[in-house]
């Protein structure tokens, strides 16, 4: 962000960052202002993406989903937005009262710190920690304490199972994502979301996934255990529907139900994002270095800005897709199946990887011939497996149209190939 | 703080799972006590439903009393027609043509995938898996739709008469019931791909609630349920009625394919491959309906002559049986309905020890329990 109001300052009032007494001033008002654009950002991300979940879903579930809110549904959130702000704010009688009206407000506080870190582009970041991983994981934990308030000061039995095991299972899987997350940081040498980044490049064959297995395999460790962490399905249990009623929250309605569902949303967001950025090559612009990016000045340099975002914003959706259609296919695990699969087999291979990690870090020279040669084959595995899963998706596309044409004797309601 | 009202019973947590809770399919209660998330016991606290339709019998016509029969259990109320009809014919002697057998069992054969649809789709919903249900209820909707043309209704179907059917075969419906098999049967292996084959799908449920073929003997569980357990008995097979010695399907039972025989898996398993036997019998019967009368000649108001009888027909959930005692009035003494789900919620209060509260919903998926079939 500095650099960022170094450049305003250069380009709209041509003054020297470096000389100008009142350059504070305007950083202090860049701060605000990023503040207040990552706000909107999470608002205009989770906002739309539940309208976007909610019709991936239906077309998967062959039913049509919310589409009479604007063209196509678009503004659904809105309406439910503004449906939750004019809800009654229900607390119960029972209720421990200070604490059932703060747990929203720790959950959404512990989702929204994340993004203090979290990078959108090649300069678009609130603040470039040197800590950044180490802070990310630390502030991220403030959600357990606000799912744990909650649980607890709604009184209701539903809510607290909900609770202690969103409790259990967040600790328990904080562990092996932060130990998979530890691998890029051996690669990169720093902590900083923004060094790692700049440590790979533009090109697939460049990111941290396809430079050694364990990288790769660690990529996959750190995705589930992001999804056990953001309560998704298959890990979804502390607000398993058909079981704890809603889990947590069951007590909350209106604008307080709201904020954990916001959190929730909006998590999805964070955990495809540092997954791209530690492992997916970040904002880096295919054939553009970071350098220069740095260097650049003017038009072309926020036009690089841009394009950065694009580039981020492209990657992280497509692991948002990806997780989505996950919710919408799987079955939900049991408490000590999940606790299992965490201590049993994700802690001890995200050992490995890190272990696998350290010794390729030492003994292989970046640029060898042996680095080269296994970031060609990691690589092309990747592809196998992106080429495999699009071919997947396409032929259950095209037997659900097959069927639908020969019950009815019409096209499905959407066109193939349109976002739903 | 708050005294927490989750006060501890005995060491234990006492949870009143329902009687409005996602999970119980119905107005069912659980008295669950928990020690943190296993089970010690689960105690089903039924009769929130109980409408007293036994009680309306006693003040009804003997044809009267087909409508309330519907509702015994509205997903599968072509056997609680059938089993009524069955009754009173018997008492009657009354001989019912052919026709309207075939009618009969194309009609049951329809509800009973039409059953099992909802059955094998709201277990995989309430393990977290909600596309699968929505794929089988569109299948259910043409069945539906097929139910509409039989008898104009969807759900209540109240079809069977005593001595026949209410109404004709409708014509060409059954190229389309042929057309939507062949449809039908790949979509069954789309199920399989989607769910059934699924990693986390058996681990939820394999080894799960095991009910040896004793304890369900013992028990009296009928239907899926107690074929699960691996006991070959169906009713159509077993003690055949209508014109099921006729026709030519086989009589699924649990093996065990994922892990021991009776688990909840094998209770799943078991309604899928029934399923295919009735897409089956099904086809058979279409194959050629015979001509002749869909309804025997029958008085419009039927005094029974005095007599009991206890009839029986293998419903979806189990054997659905009628017991009525008659005293050549035109209305029945007493009716007495056994249904299969009845029996089943019984079972889950001794096998629920040191399950997971998870378990608990797969154990009452699994075992398809309806509420109205318990409490009548």
């Amino acid at each position: 962000m500095r650099q960022l109001a170094d450049a305003l300052l250069v380009t709209l009032l041509g003054v020297d960052p470096a000389t100008w007494p009142y350059a504070w001033v305007v950083y202090g008002a860049v701060m605000l202002a990023s503040a207040a654009l990552a706000m909107t950002f999470v608002a205009l991300f989770a906002g739309p993406v539940t309208v976007v979940e909610r019709r991936v879903a239906g077309r998967m579930m062959s039913r049509i989903g919310p589409n009479r809110v604007g063209p196509q549904g678009v503004i659904q959130w809105l309406a439910d937005g503004l449906k939750c702000f004019l809800k009654e704010d229900l607390i119960p009688d029972a209720a421990d009262r200070p604490l059932f009206r703060l747990a929203p407000y720790l959950v959404f506080g512990g989702m929204f710190g994340t993004f203090v870190v979290l990078p959108f582009g090649a300069h678009l970041v609130a603040a470039d920690l040197n800590v950044g991983v180490l802070y990310l994981f630390a502030i991220s934990s403030i959600v357990v304490v606000g799912i744990l308030a909650a649980g607890w000061s709604s009184n209701s039995k539903w809510g607290l199972f909900g609770a202690f095991r969103s409790a259990a299972q967040i600790i328990s899987y904080e562990v092996p994502s932060a130990l998979s997350a530890l691998t890029v940081v051996l690669f990169a040498g720093t902590l900083s979301l923004q060094g790692i980044i700049r440590e790979q490049g533009g090109m697939p064959w460049d990111w941290f996934v396809v430079r050694t297995p364990f990288t790769f395999a660690a990529f996959f460790l750190f995705f589930t255990s992001a999804l056990a962490e953001g309560n998704r399905t298959p890990f979804d249990l502390p607000e398993a529907e058909s079981e704890l009623v809603a889990g947590y929250h069951t007590e909350y309605s209106g604008m307080r139900f709201l904020f954990f569902l916001f959190a929730e949303w909006a998590n999805l967001w964070i955990m495809s994002a540092v997954a791209t950025a530690c492992f997916l090559g970040g904002w880096n612009i295919p054939g553009v270095s970071p350098a220069t990016i740095d260097s650049a000045t003017g038009l072309s340099f926020w036009g690089l800005q841009l394009l950065s975002f694009i580039v981020f914003a492209a990657k992280t959706s497509a692991l948002v897709f990806i997780v989505i259609q996950l919710r919408w296919t799987l079955p939900r695990l049991r408490i000590d199946q999940l606790l299992e699969m965490c201590w049993k087999y994700l802690v001890p291979l995200s050992f490995a990887c890190l272990l696998g990690v350290m010794i390729w870090a030492w003994g292989v020279t970046v640029g060898s011939l042996v680095d080269l040669g296994m970031r060609l084959v990691m690589t092309c595995v990747g592809a196998g497996i992106a080429f495999h899963y699009a071919r997947r998706v396409r032929f259950n596309y095209m037997a659900d149209r097959d069927n639908y044409l020969k019950m009815t004797g019409k096209e499905l309601w959407y066109p193939p190939y349109r976002l739903p | 703080m708050l005294e927490p009202k989750a006060v501890p019973i005995d060491g234990m947590l006492r949870i009143n799972m329902g009687p409005q809770h996602p999970a119980t399919h119905g107005v069912i209660s659980f008295i669950v006590e928990t020690d943190g998330e296993v089970m010690r016991k689960a105690t089903a606290d039924v009769g929130f439903l109980h409408r007293g339709v036994e009680k309306m019998a006693e003040i009804t016509s003997y044809p009267g009393f087909m409508p309330y029969t519907d509702r015994v259990d509205y997903l599968a109320s072509m056997f609680a027609n059938h089993g009524y009809a069955m009754a009173v014919e018997k008492l009657l002697g009354v001989e019912v043509p052919k026709k309207a057998e075939w009618l009969r069992v194309i009609a049951d054969e329809l509800n009973r995938i039409a059953s099992h649809l909802v059955a094998t789709g709201t277990m995989a919903m309430d393990l977290g898996a909600f596309t699968p249900f929505t794929h089988w209820i569109r299948e259910r909707e043409s069945i539906n739709d097929f139910m509409e043309h039989i008898c104009g209704a969807r759900l209540t179907y109240n079809y069977m008469r005593v001595g026949g059917v209410c109404a004709d075969w409708p014509v060409g419906l059954s190229e389309k019931i042929l057309v939507w098999l062949d449809h039908f049967e790949p979509i069954i292996e789309e199920f399989n791909r989607l769910i059934t084959g699924n990693e986390i799908f058996i681990r939820r449920l394999a080894n799960v609630a095991v009910i040896p073929a004793e304890l369900a003997i013992d028990w009296a569980l009928s239907g899926p349920n107690l074929r699960a357990s691996g006991v070959p008995f169906d009713l159509r097979r077993s003690e055949p009625y209508s014109i099921y010695p006729e026709l030519q399907f086989d009589v699924p039972v649990g093996q065990g394919t994922q892990g021991t025989v009776g688990d909840s898996y094998d209770r799943f398993w078991v309604r899928i491959l029934e399923m295919r036997e009735s897409c089956r019998i099904l086809r058979q019967l279409l194959a050629g309906i015979p001509e002749g009368d869909f309804k025997a000649k029958v008085a419009r108001t039927l005094k029974v002559p005095a007599g009991e009888v206890y009839s029986k027909v293998e419903s979806a959930r189990g054997e659905i049986g009628y017991f009525l005692v008659a005293d050549g009035s035109d209305r029945p003494v007493r009716v007495k309905i056994r249904t299969g789900s009845f029996t089943a919620v019984a079972l889950i209060e001794p096998i629920s020890p040191g399950l997971m509260l998870a378990d608990l919903v797969a154990v009452i998926g699994s075992l398809d329990i309806v509420a109205p079939e318990i409490d009548r």
